[in-house]
Formats: C-alpha cells, sequence, structure tokens
C-alpha cells in the first residue's frame, strides 16, 4: 500500500526521504559516523523508476564497503524505497576533506583523533604531523604506528595523559 | 588472444594480489603487535587493489569472469605479476625491504596513472596512489631502523637487498603490448620515473647505512607468465578452497 503513495510523491520529495534514509547509515567501524559525516555518500538520484544511492569507499580494501552497501538498501527499503540501487564509485577518490566538522566533532567526542590538515601530495608524505590528544588535548603527543585497528587510522599515544589513541589518517 | 589492455590490468592486479598474500602470510606473526596489524592492513590494501583491477579486466573480457574466477581459477603462467612480488616472504627485513622497493616505484607509478585516459584505470590508480604513500613511508621508516640498527639487523637487511635487487628490473620493462598502451596514454612509461625511485632509494640507504649493489644482470619473465616455483606453492594455498569446493562462498 504504502508503494503506491509513495509513487504519486513529487521527485524532489522523494530523493530528500531518500537522502535522509541513506544518511542515516552508520560506519560499522567507527559507529558514531553516519556514511554522511564521512563523506562516503556522494549521490542520491534518480535511475529511471529506482534510486539510486553512490557511495565511494574509504580504502580499496575497505571491509566495510559490503556492509554499508546492505545497510543503505535495507534502510531505503524501510523507507518504502521498492525499487532501489547502491552504487560504488571509485572516483574522484574520497578524502578525508570530505569528512564534515560535525563529523570530526564526534570522532573528537569518540576518542578518536580526526584527520589534521588538509590531504595533500607529495609533501605528506615524509612530513611529521602534529596530533592533538582527543582526551586531554594536549599536543605532546608520538606516533605508535603508521597502521591502527583498521585501514584508516594510525596508532598514537599522549605524553602528557598516557592514554593510547587511534588517529583517523589524512588521505 | 588478450587485447593489451587486458593483459596490462592483469598485470596490475596480479602484482597487488600476490604481494597483497605474501603480506597476508604475516598475520599472526609479526614481530611485535603494531607490526603485525600494519602487515595486515599493507595486504588488505594491496587486495582491495587486486579486487578492483579483476573486477576491471573481467570487464574488459567480456565472458563474465569475476574478480574471484580471476584470482582463483586460473594457473601460473596465466599470472602477470612481477617476479619480484612472488618471492617467499623472507624474514623482516627481507618483506619491509621488498615493500620499500615495491613502494618506492609504485607510488610515483600510480601518480602518473591517475591521468590515464582510460577512466577506469585513472580512477584505481588514485585511489591506490594515497595507499602506497603510507606503505612507502612505513617500509622507509624500518629500513632505517633495520640499517642503522643492530650489527645483525643491519647484516639481514644487506642480505635481503643482495637477494631483491635482481628483481628490481623488471618493474621498469616495458613490452610491445604495453608501448602501444603508452603511445594510447592509457599506459605510463616506467622509464620516467626510474630517476626518481633511484634517488628515493638512494636517500632512505644513505640514512640505513646501506648501499646499493650495481646494476648487473637482472630477473625476467614473471610478465610474460615465466614464474619460479614460488608462485605454485603460493596458488596452491590462495586458490585451495575454491578447487577443492568449487563456488563455495562464506
Ligand atoms: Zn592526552
Amino acid at each position: 500500500m504504502a508503494g503506491i503513495v509513495y509513487l504519486r510523491e513529487p521527485v524532489d520529495e522523494r530523493l530528500t526521504r531518500a537522502r535522509i534514509a541513506a544518511a542515516s547509515v552508520c560506519d560499522p567501524e567507527v559507529p558514531v559516523l553516519t556514511i554522511e559525516d564521512l563523506g562516503v555518500l556522494r549521490d542520491v538520484r534518480l535511475a529511471g523508476e529506482a534510486v539510486e544511492v553512490v557511495i565511494t569507499p574509504t580504502y580499496s580494501g575497505c571491509p566495510a564497503m559490503d556492509m554499508i552497501s546492505l545497510q543503505v538498501d535495507l534502510a531505503l527499503e524501510k523507507a518504502g524505497f521498492a525499487a532501489r540501487k547502491v552504487t560504488l564509485s571509485l572516483s574522484p577518490a574520497w578524502t578525508t576533506d570530505w569528512m564534515t566538522e560535525a563529523g570530526k566533532e564526534k570522532l573528537r567526542a569518540y576518542g578518536i583523533a580526526p584527520p589534521v590538515g588538509r590531504a595533500k601530495g607529495r609533501g605528506a608524505l615524509f612530513g611529521v604531523d602534529e596530533i592533538p590528544c582527543p582526551h586531554c588535548g594536549s599536543a605532546e603527543t608520538e606516533r605508535v604506528s603508521e597502521f591502527g585497528s583498521t585501514a584508516c587510522k594510525a596508532l598514537w599515544r599522549c605524553r602528557a595523559c598516557r592514554e593510547p589513541f587511534d588517529y583517523f589518517k589524512c588521505i | 588472444m588478450q587485447t593489451p589492455l587486458l593483459t596490462y590490468t592483469l598485470r596490475l592486479a596480479d602484482n597487488a594480489l600476490v604481494l597483497g598474500h605474501r603480506l597476508s602470510e604475516w598475520c599472526g606473526h609479526g614481530p611485535m603487535l603494531e607490526e603485525d596489524l600494519a602487515l595486515a592492513n599493507m595486504a588488505l590494501d594491496c587486495i582491495g587493489q587486486a579486487r578492483n583491477f579483476y573486477t576491471y579486466a573481467g570487464e574488459i573480457e567480456g565472458k563474465g569472469r569475476s574478480e574471484d574466477d580471476l584470482a582463483y581459477l586460473r594457473d601460473c603462467d596465466a599470472f602477470r605479476n612481477i617476479l619480484l612480488v612472488e618471492r617467499p616472504r623472507g624474514d623482516f627485513a627481507f618483506t619491509i625491504l621488498r615493500q620499500f622497493l615495491y613502494a618506492a616505484f609504485m607510488h610515483p607509478y600510480f601518480e602518473r596513472l591517475s591521468a590515464s585516459k582510460d577512466e577506469r584505470l585513472a580512477a584505481i590508480a588514485a585511489k591506490t596512489v594515497k595507499e602506497m604513500a603510507y606503505h612507502l613511508r612505513h617500509s622507509a621508516e624500518w629500513v632505517i631502523r633495520l640499517g642503522d640498527g643492530t650489527e645483525e639487523s643491519a647484516a639481514r637487511l644487506q642480505e635481503a637487498l643482495a637477494d631483491l635487487w635482481p628483481f628490481t628490473g623488471e618493474m621498469f620493462e616495458v613490452d610491445e603490448t604495453e608501448r602501444a598502451l603508452i603511445e594510447a596514454g592509457v599506459a605510463f612509461d616506467p622509464a620516467g620515473i626510474r630517476p626518481l625511485w633511484l634517488d628515493t632509494v638512494d636517500r632512505v640507504f644513505a640514512d640505513a647505512l646501506i648501499s646499493r649493489p650495481g646494476d648487473g644482470w637482472m630477473q625476467t619473465g614473471g610478465r610474460r607468465g615465466e614464474h619460479s616455483e614460488h608462485l605454485g606453492h603460493l596458488l596452491a594455498d590462495l586458490q585451495f578452497m575454491q578447487r577443492a569446493y568449487p563456488g563455495s562462498t562464506w
């Protein structure tokens, strides 16, 4: 029954509803962030009769993408969309610059240091970043490992409060 | 008969898959927890890159083969990876030095390939280059730490270098297949980044207090499907499930 009502819905309202549904999906590895906060949600559009949601992976090997696709599909189904499609797009490549300010604040509150600065090219390669501690705010921190619990995070330690923390890498 | 674009894409895919598998062999065996995670993360990056290239290769071929079919159901002589990546993982110095030599090449290579006239290759390359930047930084730091470390770590690193160096020449090879793609603006001529690669290698080796061997005879063959016995052993491990239980899924 619900489907019949939605078909008569104006296109822009349908898309807005689809966008709200898709944007509510959280990253399974960083559950405080929605895929919209992360910049993984790239587009919501019409593909014929279907609503199409376009997402992009953070890293090539990101194991969360299958789960995110599935959850977006479920969210759309729950919102009453019978015809739906989730598309994975590689280009343009995801960058931490797409993470929203609200997303960065949520990360910090969760205990993960958000990416610092803007993703740049070769300059960032051998540069040393200064990452404030998400717990106490101290700048007296050091990198323990370039690779943390997931591909998108590095492992850091605070010299002031002695707490270890994850840093969301800037790429 | 494969089209040049298919062969080229398979070469990129096979390099990433085979190296990713070698890195994954360290999972649970790293010298310390942080490094275990780092090696597993780098493996994941490589396997993710391989998936993107295989999916595209399957589409170019147009016979309905999936990324899994290409990874799990081809025999040794169909693989087109360079010999460098199929060498057994060796000790930690060997693994890290291989990763460094490879990433120092692949980082600038994919940077240039991201301007390919083939949109799909360009997109995958742009994604990959960011990951290779981390592999390069991480492995370079370890090369310096090992070279400028203890007598044993320096000796092992120098030994690994003697083993690996003859396998670096193949990264710069270009055959007719690739020449046509380079001229079409689809592929990129690796000769163009050799000075940059040597510069990166020399700068890191200087800090690591080790010296680069002279350019002697170089190993070749992997890109034409002529492999060492090591690839067979690797594929036996990698492909076992799909060969024993065809079509099995998680
Ligand atoms: Zn602190």
